[in-house]
């Protein structure tokens, strides 16, 4: 039995569908991600597992019940808020000891499991600080440990890192991966920042206007995108208008207007004369200076528009002869200065035939 | 560069503040001094003072400095007890005006943004009105003849009490210190109120805290310096009040204020009146200070 059961849930805010008819399964142990733009649904699925919101019809269900008349304080879940909600007239030590008081834990144990909470954060000396003193990484890990003391069945996170600046934000991310191994506790983690949840998961729900569009494992949502939304929302990627020429049990053979002929990799439910867009993610795109030195089979000549230099890459957008552009990912390996293919500079992009996918209208 | 404009912004800083400070301090500094020695000297044989040099060819009366007028009050146990009687009424006031201005403060603070406005000018519109006309006000509201008087007197009569005289009593001076000083502890609950986070009530709920907990937890403590400023500002100005005891009080109700008052309109006795006075704000300031003292941890560091 799943842990966390949304079972067609559905919630409205007039003529507002916030949640439509989303049903997801949350295993034991997981670290589950809703992800999607902000009014995508994920913060109201997210109130009403806490228990703040109910939904209009569906159910939820915590190991197996109902948790529709259990208020938020009854629920064995606990949150961590994206303004951290620190108690601000609380040390850390008490604001950690505030779940466990409730809950009417012995001050003894009170004691030793703060003590255990603020060293699994590395906030060992802070306990008696009040939460202005601290940085915003270290509120952050007192949230954590906050939210973790009391051994919630499910901890929610409301894009807890959204507020942390990139640096820090790759630190606690990591941390925050160790945390959850270490607990076992049950993560439920909302954000739209899909590198962070390709980073995180172990499976990922894509949402988008109150539906889920995808829910898988962060490499299949990445490689496998199931609809133009989900491609576009989740990394970088070209996208080109095509038809199916010929659905082969191996392959598909393309037509791209103005282009020719591109093979890519064969998909369920795709039958010949379907239309749609090719997508390829920029770093399956090679970039070369003549078409001569290509050997794959998806090859076309095109020019270069401009490049996006970033350090450890460069991204170039090309330009081919029916117009459509199409990214080329170079990774600036070679020693020295990188060479570079300037603007207007003729060559020749090629993919794998296995690279690329087709997603139908 | 950063030190000249940190030096002009000091200046700048002055220059704004300066004037109402010094204003503050000319006028609560100077009068206090004078009071002081005002305290000190003799009452004028028709009232007023009498002068510190004796004049030439005078036979009798008292001239120079002195501290007879508080030997005078620490002789006497009245002035401790009318003292004492003074603080109980401030601090009745007080509390009875807390219990009813928290409920309103929080009402206002939770209230839809657009209405929050609206129901803080409807707590200062009695303001419009002549203080002293909402006080004769109540002597209308309380007195025998007043429909309420005649229902409170219905309902202890049904339970077979006798009937009571609302006005001129000690009951009478509290309701009236209650309603004059009720927006000035409502105000600064509010103002402390609706500063709060939700967040952290959701946080709180969310961590396993029911109503009260979440109340008495996070709440309460978070609006002790709006429930502290608010405390003085009533405190402080009851404990002078004359005119609500002169109006709705009895006889036996004469609190600080009214013998201040007297001792300077009535008795014509400036020194002890002065007396009287400093005697008072070295009571509040202790007060107020110890009240500072009490609420330090309870203190929230800023930001």
């Amino acid at each position: 039995m799943a842990l966390l059961e949304i079972r067609n849930v559905t919630r409205c805010f007039g003529d507002f569908t916030a949640v439509d008819n989303v049903s997801i399964s949350i295993e034991a142990g997981e670290f589950f991600t809703l992800l999607g733009p902000s009014g995508c649904g994920k913060t109201t699925l997210l109130r009403m597992i806490a228990g703040f919101d109910l939904p209009d019809a569906g159910q939820i269900l915590l190991d197996g019940k109902d948790m529709f008349g259990t208020p938020p304080e009854k629920r064995p879940i606990h949150t961590v808020f994206q303004s951290y909600a620190l108690f601000p007239h609380m040390t850390v030590a008490d604001n950690i000891a505030f779940p466990l008081k409730m809950a009417g834990t012995t001050p003894d144990e009170i004691s030793s499991r703060v003590r255990e909470a603020l060293d699994d954060v590395r906030l060992a000396n802070f306990g008696n600080r009040f939460p202005q003193e601290l940085s915003g990484g270290q509120k952050q890990r007192v949230a954590f440990a906050r939210g973790l003391v009391n051994r919630p069945r499910l901890l929610l996170l409301d894009e807890p890192l959204g507020a942390l600046d990139a640096k820090l934000r790759e630190e606690m991310q990591i941390e925050l991966i160790n945390l959850q191994k270490e607990r076992g506790v049950t993560f439920v983690f909302i954000t739209h920042a899909q590198n962070e949840a390709l980073a995180l998961s172990h499976r990922i729900a894509v949402m988008n206007q109150g539906k889920v569009e995808q829910l898988d494992e962060p490499s299949r949502i990445y490689g496998f995108p199931r609809n133009r939304f989900v491609a576009d929302f989740i990394g970088k990627i070209s996208i080109m208008n095509a038809q199916v020429l010929e659905a082969a049990p191996a392959h598909l053979k393309l037509s791209v207007a103005g282009l020719g002929e591109v093979t890519s990799p064969t998909k369920e439910n795709v039958k010949m004369g379907d239309t749609g867009v090719l997508a390829i993610r920029p770093e399956q795109v090679r970039i070369s200076h003549h078409a001569e030195e290509v050997e794959l089979k998806n090859h076309f000549i095109g020019k270069v528009q401009g490049f996006l230099y970033v350090g450890d890459v460069t991204t170039y957008i090309v330009e081919l002869p029916n117009g459509a552009r199409i990214e080329a990912l170079l990774p600036n390996s070679a020693p020295g200065r990188a060479k570079f293919f300037e603007a207007g500079d003729p060559v020749a992009v090629s993919w794998r035939h296995d690279a690329g996918t087709f997603l139908n209208d | 560069m950063i030190k000249g404009d940190n030096k002009a912004n000091r200046i700048a800083k002055w220059l704004v503040s300066g004037p109402p400070l010094l204003f503050l301090l000319v006028f609560f500094v100077a009068p206090s001094l004078i009071m002081l020695f005002t305290s000190l000297r003799f009452p004028g044989e028709f009232g007023g003072l009498a002068p510190i040099a004796a004049p030439a060819g005078a036979v009798h009366g008292e001239y120079g400095l002195t501290l007879e007028t508080y030997q005078f009050f620490f002789s006497d146990i009245l002035y401790a007890e009318i003292f004492l009687k003074s603080f109980a009424v401030a601090a009745a006031s007080t509390l009875i005006c807390l219990i009813m201005a928290y409920p309103l403060a929080l009402l206002i603070a939770r209230s839809e943004k657009r209405f929050r406005n609206l129901m803080v000018l409807l707590v200062v519109l009695p303001f419009a009105s002549n203080f002293l006309i909402r006080i004769y006000a109540w002597m209308i509201i309380l007195g025998p003849e007043s429909v309420f008087s005649h229902f409170i007197n219905a309902v202890l009569g049904a339970f077979g009490v006798a009937p009571v005289t609302l006005l001129f009593s000690s009951f009478a001076v509290l309701v009236g210190m209650v309603y004059v000083h009720l927006p000035f502890m409502v105000l600064p609950l509010y103002t402390n109120l609706e500063k709060h986070d939700p967040a952290l009530l959701d946080a709180a709920q969310d961590l396993g805290a029911n109503a009260w907990q979440r109340f008495w937890r996070v709440t309460w403590p978070l609006s002790l310096p709006g429930v502290f400023s608010g405390s003085a500002l009533v405190f402080i100005p009851v404990l002078g009040m004359f005119a609500v005891p002169d109006i709705l009080g009895g006889t036996g109700d004469i609190l600080i204020g009214n013998l201040i008052k007297d001792q300077f309109l009535g008795t014509r006795d400036w020194p002890f009146g002065s007396t009287l006075s400093i005697m008072l704000t070295l009571a509040v300031l202790a007060i107020t200070g110890l009240a500072a003292w009490l609420a330090r941890p309870a203190a929230i560091p800023e930001k």
